[in-house]
């Protein structure tokens, strides 16, 4: 039966990540050597979950929810008019590091759709209007 | 048949961050009940009597479930509550667990008594970390009253995987590996999270607990159609005018859902339980919701007739194509296929052998494939070939019109 050495690796590389905004290769070996996991094993892991990243990510994190509820509510032209306002492409970062979007899967706010995440918040019945407002809470 | 609060009775009505006000609807009297009036054995006979099946999807009998669990070798044994609910169109739990987090934990009580856990997990996808500090606060408040004496309840949060709702992904997920579906058997009541003897329910499943204890097994069973027992909590989204939590008698028609109470109209189809679920024609909606019929997760996903099916089942497939965790080649490399031929078909470049492509993968994919997510993918696709064959083939017979038009194709 599988050892239990594995268990705190997921919250050791959420917790890395919040300290250095990603999982560098240095990073992913720290992890590796301290709890005693092989390397591949701790990349395996920082390259499965989408929250996760090995690439430098901005400050705030904007995942616009594709997914087919808000697909319906036009959900293309939130992410057009975030990108836009942000002068980005999804999956890109802005220069000045303040933000990345993202397009997601179904974040479960099918109720307010056209929804999308801003680090841990949600925001729904987003409309191209209410973007900037909502972008400018964000440092 | 009318609304039915059953799993949602304290929602909008008790303070969620507020014990006080759980227990002044009587909360907690059912873990009493279990505790003191009752074996474990005889609140799994409870359970097993009441008909309670699986709402997470799958719909395996809860009590039967528990009775492996509690009967299985082990040292240790394991509670696992779902709550990584990402199927697409689905958001009831988030509900739940932003209203009624009480009634949850009491359900997860009663649980651990009766197969002997002593730990329990709350899994909680990475997007609803905004529920963290409700549902911490709602297992501290539960501690202080003394309700977990015997049990460790700890929340165990994901990293943004849609998979990890899959009982076997979730337990690999906890204990800090890649989200991989597992091999089965051995099944997870005989050897799941780190090898012991482990029961996954549902948020939803869970909820249904206290009250099938309080109010007993037969109360639960007069409710519902034979196979079928208690209500069903939905998510209704999509082309409706109130999108919402419904909860409604199990057997109730989805006319009733959809058109009644979410206001929806002129519907052409209706998807039941995600991007892997069924698909209703509009002609269809008398269709009972049940685990006879149709169900899944509960997630109701409603088109008007402007829709295009086949870009929404490209679509549903684009998403279990990300989704795949990659470890049966079955559902990596069908579901990529499937997106493909459907990306085709969508953009009227298709052809008949497409349509014969995805029947040949859609029963590959069910008979080989690891998990429910390659096995339910092709759901959509059939439904859709059984039900809107003509838009199908009106789109190929377009396209093999236009292909006969050289400056027509490169100008489309």
């Amino acid at each position: 039966m599988p050892g239990r050495d594995h268990e705190p690796l997921l919250i050791s590389l959420k917790q890395a990540q919040e300290e250095h905004t990603c999982l560098t290769r240095e990073v992913i070996i720290e992890i590796s050597r301290s709890l005693g996991v092989p390397v591949s094993d701790v990349f395996g892991v920082a390259s499965f979950y989408s929250f996760l990243s090995t690439k430098p990510r901005g400050r705030n994190i904007i995942r616009v929810c594709g997914s087919v509820p808000c697909y319906l509510k036009k959900s293309q032209m939130i992410l057009e008019s975030v990108a836009d306002k942000l002068g980005i492409r999804p999956g890109e970062t802005t220069t000045d590091g303040r933000f990345s979007v993202e397009l997601t899967n179904c974040i479960g706010a099918c109720d307010t759709a056209p929804a999308m995440l801003i680090n841990d918040d949600v925001h729904g019945n987003l409309t191209p209007r209410k973007i900037s407002r909502i972008l400018k809470s964000y440092g | 048949m009318p609304q039915k609060r059953l799993v949602l009775t304290n929602c909008d009505v008790i303070d969620p961050r507020d014990i006080e006000t759980h227990l002044e609807r009587g909360g907690f009297r059912a873990l009493a009940r279990a505790q003191n009036a009752m074996t474990p054995d005889e609140v799994i006979e409870a359970v097993k009597a009441s008909g309670l099946r699986g709402r997470g999807g799958a719909g395996f009998n809860c009590g039967t479930k528990w009775q492996l669990a509690s009967k299985a070798e082990g040292d240790e044994k394991f509670l696992i509550c779902n709550a990584d609910e990402g199927e697409v169109g689905t958001f009831k739990d988030r509900f739940i667990l932003a209203k009624d987090p009480f009634t949850l934990i009491e359900g997860m009580a009663i649980a651990a008594y009766a197969i002997g856990a002593k730990r329990a997990y709350i899994y909680l996808r990475a997007e609803y970390h905004h529920l963290l500090d409700l549902l911490n606060n709602a297992l501290r408040q539960a501690g202080e009253r003394g309700f977990l004496e015997h049990l460790d309840v700890r929340i165990v949060e994901g990293a943004g995987a849609y998979i990890c709702g899959e009982e076997s992904a979730l337990m690999n997920s906890i204990e800090g590996r890649r989200g991989e579906a597992r091999y089965r058997p051995p099944f997870p009541t005989t050897s799941g999270l780190w090898g012991s003897p482990t029961i996954i329910n549902n948020v939803e499943t869970l909820m249904n607990i206290p009250p099938i204890i309080a109010e007993g097994p037969q109360w639960f069973r007069d409710m519902g159609t034979s196979d079928s027992k208690g209500t069903k909590v939905f998510s209704v989204s999509g082309d409706v005018a109130k999108a919402g939590v419904y909860e409604l008698v199990m057997g109730s028609p989805l006319r009733e859902l959809v058109v009644d109470l979410a206001g929806a109209s002129n519907v052409k189809m209706v998807q039941v339980g995600g991007a892997a679920g069924a698909i209703v024609p509009g002609h269809e909606l008398d269709i009972p919701l049940s685990y006879e019929t149709i169900l899944g997760s509960g997630g109701v996903t409603v088109f008007d007739e402007s829709r295009d099916v086949i870009d929404i089942v490209h679509r549903d497939l684009l998403f279990l194509a990300e989704e795949s965790c990659g470890e049966c080649t079955p559902c990596r490399e069908g579901t990529e296929v499937m997106v493909e031929i459907l990306g085709r078909l969508s953009k009227g470049d298709g052809g008949e052998r497409d349509i014969a492509a995805l029947k040949d993968l859609s029963e590959m994919m069910m008979l080989s494939s690891l998990c429910g997510l390659g096995q339910g993918a092709p759901i959509p696709v059939l439904d859709s070939l059984r039900h809107f064959r003509n838009e199908y083939e009106d789109r190929i017979s377009k396209s093999m019109f236009l292909r006969t038009l050289p400056v027509a194709r490169h100008t489309k």
